[in-house]
Protein backbone atom coordinates (compact mmCIF):
# COMPACT_ATOMS: atom_id res chain seq x y z
CA UNK A 1 0.00 0.00 0.00
CA UNK A 2 2.63 2.31 0.88
CA UNK A 3 4.74 1.35 -1.82
CA UNK A 4 1.99 2.48 -3.99
CA UNK A 5 1.69 5.05 -2.64
CA UNK A 6 5.12 6.02 -3.09
CA UNK A 7 5.62 5.34 -6.38
CA UNK A 8 2.82 7.77 -7.21
CA UNK A 9 3.73 10.26 -5.16
CA UNK A 10 7.39 10.03 -7.34
CA UNK A 11 4.93 10.17 -10.21
CA UNK A 12 3.57 13.67 -9.43
CA UNK A 13 6.43 15.19 -8.07
CA UNK A 14 7.53 15.04 -11.93
CA UNK A 15 4.99 16.22 -13.01
CA UNK A 16 4.24 20.24 -13.23
CA UNK A 17 0.60 20.32 -12.45
CA UNK A 18 1.12 20.22 -8.63
CA UNK A 19 3.57 22.58 -8.69
CA UNK A 20 1.65 24.90 -10.53
CA UNK A 21 -1.09 24.75 -8.02
CA UNK A 22 0.98 25.02 -5.14
CA UNK A 23 2.84 28.24 -6.74
CA UNK A 24 -0.31 29.41 -7.28
CA UNK A 25 -1.78 28.92 -3.64
CA UNK A 26 1.09 30.58 -2.38
CA UNK A 27 0.54 33.48 -4.47
CA UNK A 28 -2.78 33.96 -3.36
CA UNK A 29 -1.59 33.71 0.00
CA UNK A 30 1.32 35.95 -0.09
CA UNK A 31 -0.17 38.66 -2.31
CA UNK A 32 -3.04 38.78 0.25
CA UNK A 33 -1.12 39.07 3.10
CA UNK A 34 1.24 41.57 1.52
CA UNK A 35 -1.71 43.86 0.61
CA UNK A 36 -3.24 44.42 3.64
CA UNK A 37 -1.56 44.64 6.73
CA UNK A 38 -4.98 43.60 9.03
CA UNK A 39 -4.13 39.74 9.36
CA UNK A 40 -7.92 39.06 10.17
CA UNK A 41 -8.90 40.53 6.94
CA UNK A 42 -6.32 38.48 4.80
CA UNK A 43 -7.17 35.54 6.54
CA UNK A 44 -11.47 36.28 5.50
CA UNK A 45 -10.12 36.81 2.14
CA UNK A 46 -8.02 33.43 2.03
CA UNK A 47 -10.89 31.62 3.14
CA UNK A 48 -13.31 32.99 0.79
CA UNK A 49 -10.52 32.47 -2.39
CA UNK A 50 -9.25 28.38 -1.18
CA UNK A 51 -13.02 27.71 -0.11
CA UNK A 52 -13.44 27.74 -4.31
CA UNK A 53 -10.36 26.52 -5.54
CA UNK A 54 -9.22 23.91 -3.73
CA UNK A 55 -12.12 22.17 -3.58
CA UNK A 56 -11.68 22.67 -7.35
CA UNK A 57 -8.51 21.53 -7.94
CA UNK A 58 -8.35 18.82 -5.39
CA UNK A 59 -11.32 16.96 -7.20
CA UNK A 60 -10.46 17.82 -10.77
CA UNK A 61 -6.71 16.80 -10.49
CA UNK A 62 -7.27 13.81 -8.84
CA UNK A 63 -9.84 12.97 -11.46
CA UNK A 64 -7.24 13.46 -14.02
CA UNK A 65 -4.97 11.24 -12.46
CA UNK A 66 -7.22 8.77 -11.63
CA UNK A 67 -7.81 8.13 -15.17
CA UNK A 68 -4.99 8.66 -16.63
CA UNK A 69 -3.19 5.77 -14.12
CA UNK A 70 -5.72 3.56 -15.64
CA UNK A 71 -3.70 1.61 -17.36
CA UNK A 72 -0.99 1.36 -14.42
CA UNK A 73 -4.15 0.49 -12.25
CA UNK A 74 -4.43 -2.75 -14.44
CA UNK A 75 -0.86 -3.38 -14.23
CA UNK A 76 -1.08 -3.51 -10.51
CA UNK A 77 -4.57 -5.56 -10.69
CA UNK A 78 -2.36 -8.12 -12.62
CA UNK A 79 0.32 -8.58 -9.70
CA UNK A 80 0.00 -10.18 -6.26
CA UNK A 81 -1.22 -6.90 -4.55
CA UNK A 82 -5.07 -6.68 -3.49
CA UNK A 83 -7.62 -4.17 -4.74
CA UNK A 84 -8.11 -2.77 -1.18
CA UNK A 85 -3.84 -1.79 -0.79
CA UNK A 86 -3.90 -1.17 -4.86
CA UNK A 87 -7.00 2.11 -4.19
CA UNK A 88 -5.60 2.75 -0.82
CA UNK A 89 -2.22 3.30 -2.16
CA UNK A 90 -3.17 5.17 -4.79
CA UNK A 91 -5.55 7.68 -2.28
CA UNK A 92 -2.34 7.82 -0.07
CA UNK A 93 -0.36 8.85 -3.50
CA UNK A 94 -2.52 11.57 -4.32
CA UNK A 95 -4.02 12.89 -1.43
CA UNK A 96 -0.61 13.55 0.19
CA UNK A 97 0.71 15.26 -2.63
CA UNK A 98 -2.53 17.28 -3.28
CA UNK A 99 -2.17 17.92 0.81
CA UNK A 100 1.35 18.86 0.19
CA UNK A 101 0.55 21.67 -2.23
CA UNK A 102 -2.47 22.89 0.69
CA UNK A 103 0.75 22.95 3.17
CA UNK A 104 3.06 24.69 1.21
CA UNK A 105 0.96 27.47 -0.67
CA UNK A 106 -1.42 28.03 2.51
CA UNK A 107 -0.33 26.48 5.79
CA UNK A 108 2.96 27.90 5.78
CA UNK A 109 2.05 31.91 4.68
CA UNK A 110 -0.02 31.80 7.25
CA UNK A 111 1.49 30.02 10.37
CA UNK A 112 3.91 32.68 9.04
CA UNK A 113 1.83 36.15 9.02
CA UNK A 114 -1.50 34.81 11.07
CA UNK A 115 -0.37 32.56 13.38
CA UNK A 116 -4.00 32.64 15.82
CA UNK A 117 -6.44 30.40 16.93
CA UNK A 118 -8.36 31.37 13.42
CA UNK A 119 -5.07 30.71 11.62
CA UNK A 120 -4.65 27.03 13.00
CA UNK A 121 -8.51 26.85 11.97
CA UNK A 122 -7.76 27.57 8.29
CA UNK A 123 -5.30 25.08 8.36
CA UNK A 124 -6.72 22.05 9.67
CA UNK A 125 -10.35 22.30 7.83
CA UNK A 126 -8.60 23.37 4.73
CA UNK A 127 -6.01 20.13 4.70
CA UNK A 128 -9.60 18.56 5.53
CA UNK A 129 -11.35 19.95 2.81
CA UNK A 130 -8.58 19.20 0.36
CA UNK A 131 -8.81 15.27 1.23
CA UNK A 132 -12.95 14.88 1.25
CA UNK A 133 -12.69 16.18 -2.25
CA UNK A 134 -9.82 13.90 -3.00
CA UNK A 135 -12.19 11.03 -1.45
CA UNK A 136 -15.24 12.22 -3.43
CA UNK A 137 -13.21 12.24 -6.95
CA UNK A 138 -12.17 8.58 -5.94
CA UNK A 139 -15.93 8.39 -5.45
CA UNK A 140 -17.04 8.87 -8.80
CA UNK A 141 -13.97 7.99 -10.79
CA UNK A 142 -14.49 4.35 -9.40
CA UNK A 143 -18.07 4.72 -10.36
CA UNK A 144 -17.10 5.95 -13.91
CA UNK A 145 -15.57 4.09 -17.27
CA UNK A 146 -14.51 7.18 -19.20
CA UNK A 147 -12.13 9.76 -18.68
CA UNK A 148 -14.48 12.58 -19.71
CA UNK A 149 -18.13 11.79 -18.13
CA UNK A 150 -15.71 11.04 -14.82
CA UNK A 151 -14.39 14.31 -14.98
CA UNK A 152 -17.70 16.06 -15.99
CA UNK A 153 -19.04 14.35 -12.72
CA UNK A 154 -16.63 15.74 -10.82
CA UNK A 155 -17.37 18.89 -12.11
CA UNK A 156 -20.88 18.46 -10.96
CA UNK A 157 -19.74 17.89 -7.66
CA UNK A 158 -17.83 20.86 -6.96
CA UNK A 159 -20.33 22.98 -8.72
CA UNK A 160 -22.91 21.15 -6.22
CA UNK A 161 -21.02 21.73 -3.48
CA UNK A 162 -19.70 25.08 -3.90
CA UNK A 163 -22.50 26.72 -5.78
CA UNK A 164 -25.65 25.15 -6.42
CA UNK A 165 -26.21 24.14 -2.23
CA UNK A 166 -25.99 27.31 -0.94
CA UNK A 167 -28.87 28.04 -3.35
CA UNK A 168 -30.46 25.05 -2.05
CA UNK A 169 -30.08 26.45 0.98
CA UNK A 170 -31.71 29.90 0.78
CA UNK A 171 -34.45 28.84 -1.26
CA UNK A 172 -35.08 26.07 1.77
CA UNK A 173 -35.21 29.06 4.18
CA UNK A 174 -37.14 31.02 1.74
CA UNK A 175 -39.85 28.36 1.66
CA UNK A 176 -40.00 27.13 5.19
CA UNK A 177 -39.53 30.78 6.55
CA UNK A 178 -42.55 30.83 8.98
CA UNK A 179 -40.57 27.98 11.06
CA UNK A 180 -38.31 27.78 13.35
CA UNK A 181 -35.38 26.97 11.43
CA UNK A 182 -32.15 27.04 13.14
CA UNK A 183 -31.51 23.40 13.83
CA UNK A 184 -32.58 22.02 10.38
CA UNK A 185 -29.56 24.87 9.41
CA UNK A 186 -26.85 23.27 11.68
CA UNK A 187 -27.94 20.02 10.04
CA UNK A 188 -27.90 21.07 6.60
CA UNK A 189 -24.49 22.41 6.97
CA UNK A 190 -23.36 18.64 7.34
CA UNK A 191 -24.53 18.04 4.35
CA UNK A 192 -21.85 19.88 2.93
CA UNK A 193 -18.32 20.03 3.58
CA UNK A 194 -17.33 23.57 2.50
CA UNK A 195 -19.99 24.66 4.42
CA UNK A 196 -18.22 23.16 7.61
CA UNK A 197 -15.08 24.63 7.08
CA UNK A 198 -16.27 27.60 6.12
CA UNK A 199 -18.53 28.37 9.28
CA UNK A 200 -16.05 26.86 11.24
CA UNK A 201 -13.30 29.53 10.16
CA UNK A 202 -15.90 32.52 10.04
CA UNK A 203 -16.67 31.85 13.83
CA UNK A 204 -13.49 32.11 14.99
CA UNK A 205 -13.28 35.63 13.71
CA UNK A 206 -16.18 36.84 16.02
CA UNK A 207 -17.87 38.65 13.19
CA UNK A 208 -20.84 35.95 13.27
CA UNK A 209 -22.78 39.06 15.00
CA UNK A 210 -23.08 40.75 11.47
CA UNK A 211 -25.01 37.21 10.58
CA UNK A 212 -27.78 38.09 12.69
CA UNK A 213 -29.78 34.96 14.66
CA UNK A 214 -28.68 32.09 12.74
CA UNK A 215 -25.19 33.49 12.84
CA UNK A 216 -25.68 33.74 17.23
CA UNK A 217 -26.92 30.06 16.53
CA UNK A 218 -24.28 28.87 14.66
CA UNK A 219 -21.75 30.78 17.11
CA UNK A 220 -23.59 28.93 20.51
CA UNK A 221 -23.21 25.51 18.56
CA UNK A 222 -20.49 25.65 16.30
CA UNK A 223 -18.06 28.07 18.78
CA UNK A 224 -18.25 25.62 21.48
CA UNK A 225 -15.96 22.48 22.34
CA UNK A 226 -18.24 19.68 21.41
CA UNK A 227 -19.05 22.08 17.98
CA UNK A 228 -15.94 21.86 16.72
CA UNK A 229 -15.50 18.51 17.40
CA UNK A 230 -18.88 17.85 15.75
CA UNK A 231 -17.99 19.55 12.75
CA UNK A 232 -14.32 18.07 12.87
CA UNK A 233 -15.47 14.47 12.88
CA UNK A 234 -18.50 15.54 10.02
CA UNK A 235 -15.05 16.53 8.32
CA UNK A 236 -13.43 13.37 8.66
CA UNK A 237 -16.90 10.78 7.52
CA UNK A 238 -16.58 13.14 4.64
CA UNK A 239 -13.35 11.77 3.53
CA UNK A 240 -14.07 8.27 5.43
CA UNK A 241 -17.39 7.55 3.87
CA UNK A 242 -17.10 8.26 0.15
CA UNK A 243 -13.47 6.33 0.14
CA UNK A 244 -15.25 3.20 1.78
CA UNK A 245 -17.68 3.21 -1.13
CA UNK A 246 -15.09 4.14 -3.59
CA UNK A 247 -13.61 0.81 -2.29
CA UNK A 248 -16.62 -1.00 -2.45
CA UNK A 249 -17.21 -0.12 -6.27
CA UNK A 250 -13.52 -0.88 -6.88
CA UNK A 251 -13.43 -4.39 -5.36
CA UNK A 252 -16.52 -5.43 -8.06
CA UNK A 253 -15.08 -3.01 -10.83
CA UNK A 254 -13.91 -4.68 -14.40
CA UNK A 255 -10.78 -2.94 -15.92
CA UNK B 1 -0.22 -34.04 -16.96
CA UNK B 2 -1.39 -31.35 -14.18
CA UNK B 3 -4.07 -28.95 -14.61
CA UNK B 4 -3.02 -25.92 -13.70
CA UNK B 5 -5.84 -23.82 -14.40
CA UNK B 6 -9.81 -25.01 -14.25
CA UNK B 7 -12.57 -22.71 -15.45
CA UNK B 8 -15.85 -23.85 -14.60
CA UNK B 9 -19.29 -22.58 -16.06
CA UNK B 10 -18.02 -19.02 -16.56
CA UNK B 11 -20.32 -16.33 -17.32
CA UNK B 12 -20.22 -12.81 -17.80
CA UNK B 13 -21.89 -10.09 -19.51
CA UNK B 14 -21.33 -6.35 -19.83
CA UNK B 15 -24.70 -4.55 -19.45
CA UNK B 16 -26.97 -6.40 -21.70
CA UNK B 17 -24.30 -7.73 -23.83
CA UNK B 18 -23.57 -11.16 -22.67
CA UNK B 19 -19.63 -11.43 -23.63
CA UNK B 20 -18.89 -15.00 -22.11
CA UNK B 21 -21.29 -17.55 -22.37
CA UNK B 22 -20.95 -20.61 -19.57
CA UNK B 23 -17.29 -21.01 -20.03
CA UNK B 24 -15.67 -24.31 -18.75
CA UNK B 25 -11.95 -25.69 -19.56
CA UNK B 26 -8.82 -27.08 -18.21
CA UNK B 27 -5.42 -25.46 -19.06
CA UNK B 28 -2.43 -28.12 -18.28
CA UNK B 29 0.76 -27.67 -17.80
CA UNK B 30 3.76 -27.53 -20.19
CA UNK B 31 1.44 -26.81 -22.95
CA UNK B 32 0.98 -23.73 -24.98
CA UNK B 33 -2.53 -22.90 -25.78
CA UNK B 34 -3.79 -20.48 -28.51
CA UNK B 35 -7.06 -19.10 -28.15
CA UNK B 36 -8.21 -17.47 -31.31
CA UNK B 37 -11.41 -16.15 -32.77
CA UNK B 38 -12.74 -13.45 -34.64
CA UNK B 39 -12.89 -9.75 -32.79
CA UNK B 40 -15.60 -9.33 -29.60
CA UNK B 41 -15.37 -13.22 -29.56
CA UNK B 42 -14.29 -12.92 -25.74
CA UNK B 43 -11.02 -13.95 -25.78
CA UNK B 44 -9.71 -10.96 -23.52
CA UNK B 45 -12.14 -11.02 -21.48
CA UNK B 46 -11.43 -14.54 -20.71
CA UNK B 47 -8.13 -13.57 -20.01
CA UNK B 48 -8.88 -10.64 -17.80
CA UNK B 49 -11.27 -12.94 -15.65
CA UNK B 50 -8.16 -15.49 -15.10
CA UNK B 51 -6.44 -12.24 -13.92
CA UNK B 52 -8.81 -10.96 -11.61
CA UNK B 53 -9.36 -7.59 -13.79
CA UNK B 54 -12.56 -8.87 -14.58
CA UNK B 55 -14.65 -10.25 -12.24
CA UNK B 56 -17.10 -13.47 -13.42
CA UNK B 57 -20.88 -13.03 -12.96
CA UNK B 58 -20.91 -16.77 -11.99
CA UNK B 59 -18.72 -19.81 -12.26
CA UNK B 60 -15.68 -20.52 -10.45
CA UNK B 61 -11.97 -19.82 -11.95
CA UNK B 62 -9.68 -22.60 -9.62
CA UNK B 63 -6.16 -21.99 -9.92
CA UNK B 64 -3.84 -25.44 -8.74
CA UNK B 65 -7.53 -26.60 -7.44
CA UNK B 66 -8.24 -23.71 -5.72
CA UNK B 67 -10.78 -21.19 -6.52
CA UNK B 68 -9.20 -17.94 -6.91
CA UNK B 69 -12.50 -14.97 -7.61
CA UNK B 70 -11.51 -12.35 -4.90
CA UNK B 71 -8.12 -13.34 -3.73
CA UNK B 72 -4.73 -12.28 -5.11
CA UNK B 73 -1.88 -14.55 -3.99
CA UNK B 74 -1.74 -16.84 -7.09
CA UNK B 75 -1.18 -13.88 -9.30
CA UNK B 76 2.23 -14.25 -8.36
CA UNK B 77 2.48 -17.74 -10.38
CA UNK B 78 1.41 -15.58 -13.38
CA UNK B 79 2.96 -13.57 -15.51
CA UNK B 80 0.65 -11.04 -17.79
CA UNK B 81 1.65 -9.49 -21.06
CA UNK B 82 -1.39 -6.87 -21.73
CA UNK B 83 -2.46 -6.14 -25.34
CA UNK B 84 -1.79 -2.63 -25.18
CA UNK B 85 1.33 -2.39 -22.22
CA UNK B 86 0.87 1.64 -20.82
CA UNK B 87 2.65 2.65 -17.51
CA UNK B 88 3.07 5.97 -15.80
CA UNK B 89 4.13 8.58 -18.25
CA UNK B 90 6.99 10.03 -16.28
CA UNK B 91 8.79 6.78 -15.27
CA UNK B 92 12.00 4.97 -16.55
CA UNK B 93 11.91 1.79 -17.84
CA UNK B 94 14.53 0.73 -14.91
CA UNK B 95 12.22 2.62 -12.22
CA UNK B 96 9.31 0.07 -13.82
CA UNK B 97 11.61 -2.81 -13.32
CA UNK B 98 12.51 -1.89 -9.64
CA UNK B 99 9.45 -0.88 -9.09
CA UNK B 100 7.64 -4.12 -10.28
CA UNK B 101 9.84 -5.91 -8.14
CA UNK B 102 9.45 -3.89 -4.74
CA UNK B 103 5.80 -4.71 -4.90
CA UNK B 104 5.97 -8.50 -6.09
CA UNK B 105 9.26 -9.06 -3.07
CA UNK B 106 10.59 -12.32 -4.23
CA UNK B 107 13.53 -14.36 -3.97
CA UNK B 108 12.92 -16.20 -6.83
CA UNK B 109 16.22 -15.76 -9.27
CA UNK B 110 15.23 -12.90 -12.39
CA UNK B 111 14.87 -14.57 -15.54
CA UNK B 112 16.58 -11.42 -17.70
CA UNK B 113 16.70 -13.31 -20.75
CA UNK B 114 14.52 -10.91 -22.62
CA UNK B 115 15.51 -8.22 -20.98
CA UNK B 116 18.82 -9.04 -22.28
CA UNK B 117 17.53 -9.75 -25.97
CA UNK B 118 15.89 -6.69 -26.18
CA UNK B 119 18.72 -4.80 -25.01
CA UNK B 120 16.55 -3.33 -22.37
CA UNK B 121 19.14 -2.66 -20.05
CA UNK B 122 20.81 0.12 -22.67
CA UNK B 123 17.54 2.18 -22.19
CA UNK B 124 16.94 2.21 -18.29
CA UNK B 125 17.28 5.69 -18.63
CA UNK B 126 14.36 6.55 -21.19
CA UNK B 127 10.90 7.67 -19.71
CA UNK B 128 8.05 5.65 -20.73
CA UNK B 129 6.18 8.38 -22.64
CA UNK B 130 8.94 8.72 -25.31
CA UNK B 131 8.79 4.81 -26.13
CA UNK B 132 7.51 3.78 -29.20
CA UNK B 133 4.61 1.11 -29.29
CA UNK B 134 7.05 -1.45 -30.69
CA UNK B 135 9.67 -0.65 -27.54
CA UNK B 136 6.57 -0.93 -24.79
CA UNK B 137 5.52 -4.25 -25.82
CA UNK B 138 9.07 -5.32 -25.29
CA UNK B 139 9.10 -3.82 -21.87
CA UNK B 140 5.74 -5.60 -21.24
CA UNK B 141 6.91 -8.91 -22.31
CA UNK B 142 10.44 -8.30 -20.56
CA UNK B 143 8.34 -7.55 -17.54
CA UNK B 144 5.59 -10.66 -17.76
CA UNK B 145 8.79 -13.26 -18.00
CA UNK B 146 10.70 -11.90 -15.68
CA UNK B 147 9.48 -13.56 -12.32
CA UNK B 148 9.75 -17.10 -13.80
CA UNK B 149 5.90 -17.58 -13.58
CA UNK B 150 4.53 -20.52 -13.60
CA UNK B 151 1.89 -19.61 -16.44
CA UNK B 152 2.38 -17.36 -18.90
CA UNK B 153 -0.65 -15.00 -19.89
CA UNK B 154 0.28 -13.12 -23.39
CA UNK B 155 -2.64 -11.16 -25.17
CA UNK B 156 -1.56 -10.42 -28.72
CA UNK B 157 2.31 -10.52 -27.99
CA UNK B 158 3.49 -10.40 -31.53
CA UNK B 159 1.28 -6.88 -32.49
CA UNK B 160 3.78 -3.95 -33.03
CA UNK B 161 6.56 -6.50 -32.06
CA UNK B 162 9.52 -5.91 -35.27
CA UNK B 163 10.13 -9.30 -36.62
CA UNK B 164 13.80 -10.31 -34.95
CA UNK B 165 11.67 -9.42 -31.70
CA UNK B 166 8.37 -11.58 -32.08
CA UNK B 167 11.15 -14.08 -33.21
CA UNK B 168 13.00 -13.92 -29.98
CA UNK B 169 9.46 -13.85 -28.03
CA UNK B 170 8.70 -17.43 -29.53
CA UNK B 171 11.99 -18.82 -28.93
CA UNK B 172 11.35 -17.62 -25.17
CA UNK B 173 7.91 -19.59 -25.29
CA UNK B 174 9.32 -22.91 -26.61
CA UNK B 175 11.63 -22.65 -23.87
CA UNK B 176 9.43 -21.81 -21.20
CA UNK B 177 7.08 -24.85 -22.76
CA UNK B 178 9.77 -27.16 -22.51
CA UNK B 179 10.24 -26.26 -19.12
CA UNK B 180 6.62 -27.34 -18.11
CA UNK B 181 5.60 -23.45 -18.27
CA UNK B 182 1.88 -23.37 -19.16
CA UNK B 183 1.43 -20.29 -21.79
CA UNK B 184 -2.09 -18.93 -22.87
CA UNK B 185 -1.48 -16.67 -26.34
CA UNK B 186 -4.45 -15.16 -27.61
CA UNK B 187 -3.49 -13.84 -31.36
CA UNK B 188 -4.93 -13.36 -34.88
CA UNK B 189 -1.79 -14.30 -36.39
CA UNK B 190 -2.37 -18.22 -37.46
CA UNK B 191 0.60 -18.99 -39.18
CA UNK B 192 1.96 -17.90 -35.52
CA UNK B 193 -0.28 -19.92 -33.40
CA UNK B 194 0.39 -22.80 -36.19
CA UNK B 195 4.25 -22.37 -35.46
CA UNK B 196 3.92 -22.60 -31.30
CA UNK B 197 0.56 -23.71 -30.33
CA UNK B 198 -0.27 -27.32 -28.59
CA UNK B 199 -3.96 -26.67 -28.29
CA UNK B 200 -5.93 -24.08 -30.13
CA UNK B 201 -9.19 -22.97 -28.13
CA UNK B 202 -11.90 -21.28 -30.58
CA UNK B 203 -14.57 -18.98 -29.31
CA UNK B 204 -17.17 -17.43 -31.31
CA UNK B 205 -19.88 -15.05 -29.15
CA UNK B 206 -18.63 -16.15 -26.16
CA UNK B 207 -18.91 -19.79 -26.05
CA UNK B 208 -16.17 -22.50 -26.92
CA UNK B 209 -16.85 -23.43 -30.32
CA UNK B 210 -13.80 -26.16 -29.95
CA UNK B 211 -11.18 -27.10 -27.90
CA UNK B 212 -8.52 -29.57 -29.08
CA UNK B 213 -4.93 -30.66 -30.27
CA UNK B 214 -3.50 -29.07 -32.97
CA UNK B 215 -2.68 -32.55 -34.39
CA UNK B 216 -6.23 -33.50 -33.74
CA UNK B 217 -7.28 -30.25 -35.87
CA UNK B 218 -4.92 -31.21 -38.59
CA UNK B 219 -5.81 -34.49 -38.73
CA UNK B 220 -9.85 -34.37 -38.50
CA UNK B 221 -9.47 -32.02 -41.42
CA UNK B 222 -6.66 -33.36 -43.71
CA UNK B 223 -5.38 -29.82 -43.82
CA UNK B 224 -1.47 -29.14 -43.34
CA UNK B 225 -2.09 -25.63 -42.33
CA UNK B 226 -3.93 -24.23 -39.04
CA UNK B 227 -5.49 -21.59 -41.61
CA UNK B 228 -7.12 -23.94 -43.90
CA UNK B 229 -8.25 -26.46 -41.01
CA UNK B 230 -10.00 -23.60 -39.37
CA UNK B 231 -11.55 -22.61 -42.45
CA UNK B 232 -13.14 -25.92 -43.35
CA UNK B 233 -14.31 -25.68 -39.53
CA UNK B 234 -15.68 -22.54 -39.05
CA UNK B 235 -17.45 -22.09 -42.52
Amino acid sequence: MFKIAKYIILDIVRSKVLIAYTVLLLAISLTIFMADGDVTKGLVSITTVIMIIVPLVSVVYSTTYYFNAAEFTELLVSQPISRKNILMGKFIGIGSSVLFAFVAGVCIPVSIFAFSATGITLMVSGCLLTLSFVSLAFFTSTRTRDKARGIGLALMLWFYFAILFDGLVLLFLYSFADYPLEKAMIALTALNPIDLARILILLQLDISALMGYTGALYQQFFGSGSGIIFSLILQIIWIGAPLLLALKAFKKKDL
Amino acid sequence: MEEIIGIKGLKKSFGRLSVLKNISCSFEEGRVVSILGPNASGKTTLIKSVLGMVIPDEGDILFKGAPVTGTYNYKRHIGYMPQIGRYPDNMKIGQLFRMVMDIRQEDTALDTDLLKEYKLESMYNKTMRTLSGGTLQKVSAALAFMFNPDVLILDEPSAGLDPFAAEALKEKIMHEKHRGKLILITSHILSEADEISDNIMYLIEGQIKFYKSLHQLKDETGEQKLGRALTKIIV
